[in-house]
């Protein structure tokens, strides 16, 4: 057992872990965060995605007490209570997510993503989350959820959220 | 453009509403089996055996036991004692929950550990020692019916061998007469290979089990709780734990795609071991045994043939198949059908003769046979017609698209009924592939081809004009365990006019909370913001058979329509008595009813739900509330024209798909972005198996490929940027002529990927490839046939 400090979405909190405790386990299970998910078993799948000092990690791949003395973010603190992140917008509007389980992790991940290229090429998107696994959407509005929220960001007019036909 | 009768406001059929779901899963509020947590909640993790083929000799669990927070090991034997270490699959097959002497495939569950946290549950499922004597595994399904095969299920009585099932449907003597006359017969040897839904969560349950009250509640990833609940009724009913004991809550589903239709040996050992203890018990599988052990997909091995005159008029189809169940047929195909809806094989062509037969076997690999996002069986029948009717093409020298729309089904010959016996209820299949084909420009794609040819580039063109088979289904013909196939929906109006709907089925992401309010908008003018949809607690929902094979719009939406439709009828008559007209004169335009010629004298459906409840007329029941049982009258056919374009490095082999246009017609559409996004998501999952996704094992009987390291599924990167549209051909006999589309693109897509391909290596004579289609394969073909 490690007594450990971590500031999770602007929160500290000080506690006694095991050792080889999870991250993720930590987040889900003793935080009671449980908007962060788990896909898999080996770092694939990118569900659990989440910021350690404003970079994208997969926490189920991190130890809780590697994460001492840093910060979290995760899709809870993405935004301030009562409001939503252009991320989160973006992705409703667009219709980026269908059963949801993919969707905390790769908003995290977009978050940053936008953060160090805020105008990112299909093609930049496209790599940019491919640690990250969606099985429903086909990613198409994914895409087009982030390229939203990029350009909320940016303050540009917001690209159309209608779908296109051929 | 789609027409809308309702306004924005209302929010009723046509309209591309925002979904009403994603407020909670955008802000991580959903809530997944994972996220439950119970007072005392304990936790279970599996033993699984190393090996496919094995008598276990002994379980030794002391050292389990000596772990700190391990409250118990449960084995088969412990679960004999019960009656409960068996169980029924849905094709009345049986399975083990867990094996009292002997293990069947690599994976499969071999004792349960209980503890107090995770972490100590899989200290102990890493201290239980298992004796096993292997012994030589059957991998090779056509090995299975040798007569030197070991005989795998000596448990069922009076078996001999290991053949599960026969079926065939047509005339075997007719085919044949076709097609010895034939002037031209194409044949291909095709294997359609085990995949694995994978859907981003895995599967779990928590089993809380009530002493006092004698009470289960099951929270468990399902997409049909209430079926589950009769089986665990079936299972359980002998210790005491009958139907109204059984509460299932299906919460949020992280993706099901037909892995969530089984009951796993992990939800039944977790409802045991909660029932012994009095305490919840919480079962999560992780990927890889999610991978691994629960249920597969496809794995057909099909002989397909077509006869046809030498000007490419198709004359009769056979197909022969060899199914591999692995150790017992868990499929989920309706009773009456063990090879699910495979007879739609003979696709979107008018000819009048086919046969098809089949034969399933056992093997030493996990059980299944579930869909892939697909309606039971459609995509291995789509596959054999599309790739056979390419390979026609190939063999007369004629365009593929040319002989499609020759031989296709005209729109004038609708119902029309297919040489295997279903009654294709609508389409137009001419309009589709010419949409798709001006879409991307396929004479254009044509000539560009043969100046690629010229150049020896590799650059293929591919067309899949498929016809499904969904809905299941009219209750004469389908059911599962006896139940048939129904589906349902219940309305209830509250005082001010908003509505609670609950429904059978259990959206898995499909949307359901936003497109069923918009079905009832759309009947009784409620706006669909004020519609609350609710599904998978078999306590309040009415009874229904779940949500796979594209079943819940064509039968639980049809049951919301038919609700809403008592209700307005109901409307009516309230309306009749306030404005004091007969009901004849009354008129309806969505949301309210208006007197014929004096449109200002009317009363909106908020007034009238009111009235029910304040004003009502004497003798008229209060309240206003419907349920509807929908029984359809047929199938739905959803039909699609998809045209894929790829590019071969003539070196490397790596494939690229330069383009995908995908015109699908699933009749009304009921909201087009959530159509189109379904439409996106099935794509990808149909370039899933056609390029990435195989479960390998080998003879030994391990599985290769059983984590996300090794088993593709497509990224954001693999993912093309699809191209989607659509005609309409509405369902005649759905009540507002939806047909049904999630899985239209899984079973579209691989063989136009597959057929492009494969059209791109005819400049080398290649006629047929299995799916998945890899650069490593094409190399292998080209430099096994000498080409390269
Ligand atoms: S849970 Fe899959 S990458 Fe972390
Ligand atoms: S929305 Fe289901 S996995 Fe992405």
């Amino acid at each position: 057992m490690k007594e450990i400090t971590i500031t999770v979405n602007g929160t500290a909190h000080t506690l006694q872990v095991e050792n080889r405790l999870l991250l993720v386990h930590f987040i889900r299970e003793v935080l009671n965060l449980t908007g962060t998910h788990i896909g898999c078993d080996t770092s694939s799948c990118g569900a659990c995605t989440i910021l350690l000092n404003g970079k994208s990690v997969k926490s189920c791949t991190v130890l809780a007490v590697q994460a001492n003395g840093k910060e979290i973010q995760t899709v809870e603190g993405l935004a301030p209570e009562g409001s939503l992140h252009p991320l989160q917008e973006g992705f409703k509007e667009n219709h980026g997510l269908h059963c949801g389980f993919c969707t905390p992790g790769m908003m995290m991940r977009a978050s940053e993503l936008l953060q160090n290229n805020p105008n990112p090429t299909e093609d930049e998107i496209r790599w940019g989350i491919s640690g990250n696994l969606c099985r429903c959407t086909g990613y198409n509005n994914i895409v087009k959820a982030i390229q939203y929220a990029g350009a909320k960001i940016r303050g540009e007019e917001l690209p159309s959220t209608e779908p296109e036909f051929v | 453009m789609i027409q809308c009768k309702t306004s924005k406001a209302i929010s009723g059929m046509g309209h591309s509403m925002k979904r009403k779901e994603d407020a909670r899963f955008i802000q991580g509020k959903g809530n997944y089996v994972d996220d439950i947590k119970l007072p005392g909640m304990l936790y279970m993790d599996i033993v699984r055996s190393p090996y496919a083929y094995a008598k276990i000799k002994k379980i030794n669990t002391e050292a389990a036991l000596k772990i700190p927070g391990v409250v118990a090991v449960v084995t088969g034997k412990d679960l004999e004692q019960y009656n409960l270490h068996w169980m029924p699959t849905l094709m009345s097959d049986t399975q083990m929950v867990l094996p009292t002497d002997t293990v069947m495939y690599q994976a499969q569950e071999v004792a349960a550990v209980i503890a107090t946290s995770r972490y100590a549950a899989r200290d102990g499922k890493e201290a239980v020692i298992v004796e096993y004597e292997p012994m030589k595994p059957l991998m090779d399904p056509y090995k299975s019916l040798n007569d030197d095969a070991p005989i795998l299920r000596p448990d069922k009585p009076g078996k001999t061998d290991n053949h599960i099932w026969h079926w065939q449907a047509g005339s075997r003597e007719e085919t044949e007469a076709v097609f010895s006359n034939a002037d031209v017969v194409v044949k291909e040897q095709m294997h359609i290979p085990r995949i694995h839904v994978a859907s981003i969560e895995t599967c779990g349950c928590v089993a809380d089990y009530d002493k006092v009250d004698n009470h289960l509640t099951m929270y468990m990833t399902t997409q049909a709780p209430h079926a589950i609940r009769t089986v665990i009724a079936l299972v359980a009913g002998h210790v005491g734990l009958t139907e109204e004991k059984i509460r299932v809550i299906s919460p949020d589903i992280g993706g099901g795609f037909g892995g969530k239709v089984p009951v796993y040996p992990g939800y039944v050992i977790a409802i045991a071991v909660s029932f012994l203890v009095g305490k919840p018990v919480k079962w999560i599988e992780d990927r890889s045994e999610n991978l691994q052990a629960d249920s597969f997909a496809r794995d057909y091995h099909i002989t397909a043939e077509m006869a046809a005159t030498k000007e490419g008029k198709i004359l009769a189809t056979r197909f022969k198949i060899l199914a591999d169940h692995g150790y017992t047929d868990a499929a989920a195909n309706p009773s009456k059908f063990p090879i699910g809806m495979f007879s739609v094989c003979t696709g979107s062509y008018d000819y009048p003769t086919s046969f098809v037969e089949a034969d399933a076997v056992y093997t030493n690999k996990p059980p299944g046979g579930v869909a892939y996002r697909c309606s039971f069986r459609v995509t291995e029948a789509v596959h054999a017609i599309e790739r056979i009717t390419d390979r026609l093409a190939f063999e007369i020298g004629k365009d593929p698209a040319k002989l499609r729309i020759e031989n296709f089904i005209q729109k004038d010959q609708f119902p029309y009924k297919s040489p295997l016996g279903w009654e294709y209820d609508s389409g137009d299949y001419v309009a589709g592939l010419e949409k798709a084909m001006n879409a991307i420009d396929y004479d254009g794609l044509r000539a560009e081809q043969v100046e690629k040819r010229k150049k020896g580039e590799l650059m293929g063109i591919g067309i899949s004009t498929f016809t499904e088979i969904v809905g299941a289904g009219p209750s004469k013909d389908f059911d599962i365990l006896g139940i048939k196939m129904f589906d349902s929906a219940e309305i209830r109006v509250h005082p001010t006019g908003k509505a609670i709907a609950r429904f059978g089925t259990k959206s898995q992401g499909q949307g359901h909370e936003t497109t069923y309010a918009q079905i009832i908008a759309e009947e009784l003018g409620i706006p669909a913001e004020h519609i609350q949809v609710e599904e998978g607690d078999t306590d309040t929902a009415p009874y229904g058979l779940g949500t796979y094979a594209s079943r819940s719009t064509p039968t639980a939406g049809a049951a919301a329509v038919m609700a809403a439709r008592k209700l307005r009828d109901k409307a009516r008559k309230i309306a009749a008595y306030l404005l004091e007209v007969s009901e004849e004169d009354l008129e309806w335009e969505p949301g309210k009813f208006s007197v014929k010629g004096a449109p200002e004298k009317s009363k909106t459906i908020q007034e009238l739900v009111f009235a029910a409840y304040t004003n009502h007329p004497q003798g008229m029941e209060a309240g206003f509330e419907a349920t509807h049982y929908y029984d359809p009258p047929n199938l739905t056919f959803p039909s699609g024209a998809y045209i894929c374009v790829v590019d071969i490095d003539s070196e490397t082999f790596e494939i690229k798909v330069r383009r995908f246009v995908a015109i699908d017609d699933c009749g009304h559409i009921i909201n087009p972005m959530i159509v189109q996004g379904q439409v996106h998501g099935g794509l990808t999952q149909g370039i899933a198996p056609a390029m990435y996704e195989e479960l390998i094992y080998d003879e030994a009987g391990n599985i290769l490929n059983g984590t996300l390291m090794d088993y593709l599924v497509p990224t954001a990167v693999e993912s093309p940027k699809w191209e989607t549209g659509h005609v309409i051909t509405p369902s005649p006999h759905h009540p507002i002529g939806a047909k049904g589309v999630g899985e239209s693109p899984t079973v579209g897509a691989p063989p136009a990927i597959a057929n492009a391909i494969v059209d791109a290596l005819s400049v080398y004579g290649v006629t047929h490839m299995d799916i998945p289609i890899t650069p490593y394969k094409i190399w292998k073909k080209l430099k096994d046939t000498g080409k390269i």
